[in-house]
């Protein structure tokens, strides 16, 4: 799986309040959660955001509450994949969970800009900032996760549990 | 001889049903309780129908808590309420909590001695960390983990590694849990136990109440950690046997167990500790706060800080005193049980008295969702347990988080305050 888009880039302890306020809670459908992405934070990121953009942040991402309505605006406003310096294991899970590519690289945060032209490869963990001509190396995601994502998130990999256990 | 292990690496390994796990390892096990609300079983509902199971794993274990939004603020989250009720009753699920019978859910469950020492939960809401006080693994997670443990009554983990908190002396004068908590927080920070166990042990304990740890271990989430977990003790087993006939089993962290830190804290020494926006890292002591930081509302209540306790500590402060003019103070009793406790003790006439309103059990105001939200550059104190930015409303309101002593204190005072500033000394038994 590889990754292309522009970085928009934000700092440490993004937590799910402003990813998406609860405010807008009294629904869970994806397109209305995606309009109000980071609202908060950036009353402007919905606009600016481009279909396979990469949100790139410091520690701690995704903070706070449980709601899975974080990562489902993240993903569905358009963004391919999230590169932080490290994330709040709630929100870490959910996206396994349902499939939002997420890696963790101090090193590629710290050498990436807003603007910036960046493609990741989950498999190899490669991180390249293709405008400033770096590259950077993730921690290899663990085949558990893999094996979760590769179904394409836990209900399906559930179900084809389920279906062994028949 | 299997290896040493900590208080949560033997409630996973048991219910992974092996001898031993190790920090870092990937399991399956089985949970004892599954648990969601109004905002979180909607998106699990979906995702639950998905799996294609045409009945839940047990219906009894299974807990569905309508608490964030109701009674229903708007349309939408009726709209939601009656998808999450209808689920209920098709699934037939036990533990369902309608209005007029629910309460806030963490301080629900424990009451309703739906969790035990030892037990394995999950909630899909991040205060489910609150349970540690049992002496049981709970942690919270997201809708599509509690769908899938609503159809197989297993979810995945990473085994944590733990730091260890050894608590020592007593509290003293207006310290309560809720100052513990942040004095850890703010030592720490709000990432310092991310993805650890936090583990509470020591002598210290002895002072602390069970709603004091229910305080404690609640705010675990804020520090980042997966869950936080106390030492079982008798006033454990008395609190279990008062609210439930569930069977428990006591899980002991071995002596030569591994943690990542160890820290000792005496607990004589902790000063109330009020956490400025907009993380609860950002803590100060009440004797480091120098100016005067006047407030719009305080909220006292939620699964951090409604429980009696918390209530008993307001009304005392606030009894024959009156709410600053112009401040509004918002009190929540956690529960229904709560409510009808604080009545027959004449603390809800107190509030009243005071100029104080009292609700309904809902976590409303504490997520910024209904019952006080604040308006563009408003400042709240409250006794909840995050004041991020737009927490509790307009994204330039802010919010201060403090124990209920203090809470109910500056209220009085119009500033964030002390009881001490009202005359008042702390109980030092």
């Amino acid at each position: 799986m590889i990754f292309k888009g522009k970085a928009h880039k934000y700092y440490d302890n993004i937590d799910t309040d402003v990813i998406i306020p609860a405010r807008y809670l009294n629904t869970s459908d994806p397109n209305e959660l995606a309009k109000r992405c980071l609202e908060d934070l950036d009353k402007e990121f919905v606009n600016k955001v481009q279909k396979g953009d990469i949100l790139v942040a410091g520690r701690n991402f995704g903070c706070g509450s449980s709601r899975e309505h974080a990562p489902i605006a993240i993903k569905a406003c358009g963004v391919s994949c999230v590169v932080a310096k490290s994330f709040a294991r709630i929100f870490y899970r959910n996206a396994v969970n349902i499939g939002l590519p997420i890696v963790e690289c101090e090193e590629a945060v710290d050498g990436i800009e807003t603007g910036d032209e960046v493609e990741v490869d989950l498999a190899t963990g490669s991180i390249r900032n293709l405008t400033k001509n770096k590259e950077f190396k993730a921690k290899p995601f663990p085949e558990f996760m893999q094996n979760i994502m590769k179904a394409g998130g836990l209900i399906e990999f559930v179900k084809g549990e389920l279906k062994k256990d028949a | 001889m299997s290896k040493p292990m900590t208080m949560s690496q033997k409630i996973l390994a048991y219910h992974a049903g092996k001898e031993y796990v190790e920090p870092g390892d990937l399991i399956f096990a089985n949970v004892d309780l599954v648990l969601g609300n109004d905002v979180t079983t909607p998106v699990a509902i979906k995702e639950f129908e998905k799996i294609g199971v045409d009945k839940v794993f047990d219906k009894d274990k299974i807990a569905i808590v309508p608490d964030h939004f109701t009674p229903n603020k708007d349309i939408k989250s009726a709209q939601q309420c009656k998808m999450v009720r209808e689920f209920a009753k098709k699934y037939e699920i036990t533990n369902y909590f309608e209005v007029g019978e629910m309460g806030i859910e963490h301080a629900l469950l424990p009451e309703k001695g739906l969790v035990v020492p030892g037990d394995l939960v999950i909630g899909a809401d991040s205060h489910t960390c609150t349970y540690g006080a049992l002496g049981s693994f709970s942690t919270g997670i997201g809708s599509t983990d509690m769908a899938c443990a609503m159809a197989t009554g297993k979810c995945w983990f990473k085994v944590p590694e733990a730091i260890k908190f050894v608590l020592y002396g007593k509290k003293t004068g207006w310290t309560s849990g809720k100052d513990i908590i942040l004095h850890i927080i703010g030592m720490i920070g709000v990432d310092g136990a991310l993805y650890k166990s936090m583990e509470y042990t020591g002598e210290g304990l002895k002072s602390l109440s069970m709603d004091d740890r229910f305080t404690i271990a609640n705010m675990a989430i804020e520090a980042g950690a997966k869950n936080g977990i106390f030492e079982v003790d008798e006033k454990t087993i008395e609190y279990v046997k008062q609210h439930s006939t569930k069977p428990y089993k006591i899980f002991k962290a071995d002596e030569d167990a591994e943690y990542s830190e160890v820290y000792e804290i005496d607990i004589t020494k902790i000063r109330p500790t009020v956490a400025f926006p907009h993380l609860p890292e950002n803590t100060k002591t009440i004797d480091e706060i120098t100016e005067k930081i006047y407030i719009d509302q305080v909220v006292i209540g939620s699964c951090t800080n409604g429980r009696i306790e918390d209530l008993r500590i307001a009304a005392k402060i606030l009894k024959g005193r009156k709410v600053k003019k112009g401040l509004r103070c918002i009190i929540f009793p956690a529960t229904q049980n709560i409510y009808k406790q604080a009545l027959k003790e004449g603390l809800i006439e107190i509030f009243i008295d005071a100029g104080c309103v009292v609700s309904t059990p809902t976590c409303g105001p504490c997520l910024g969702g209904h019952m006080g939200i604040l308006a563009d550059g408003e400042k709240a104190l409250a006794t909840t347990n995050r004041n991020f930015v737009g927490r509790m409303g307009h994204p330039n309101s802010e919010v201060y988080l403090s124990s209920p002593a203090i809470a109910a204190a500056s209220a009085v005072l119009g500033y964030i305050g002390s009881p001490e500033e009202l005359g008042m000394k702390g109980d030092e038994e």
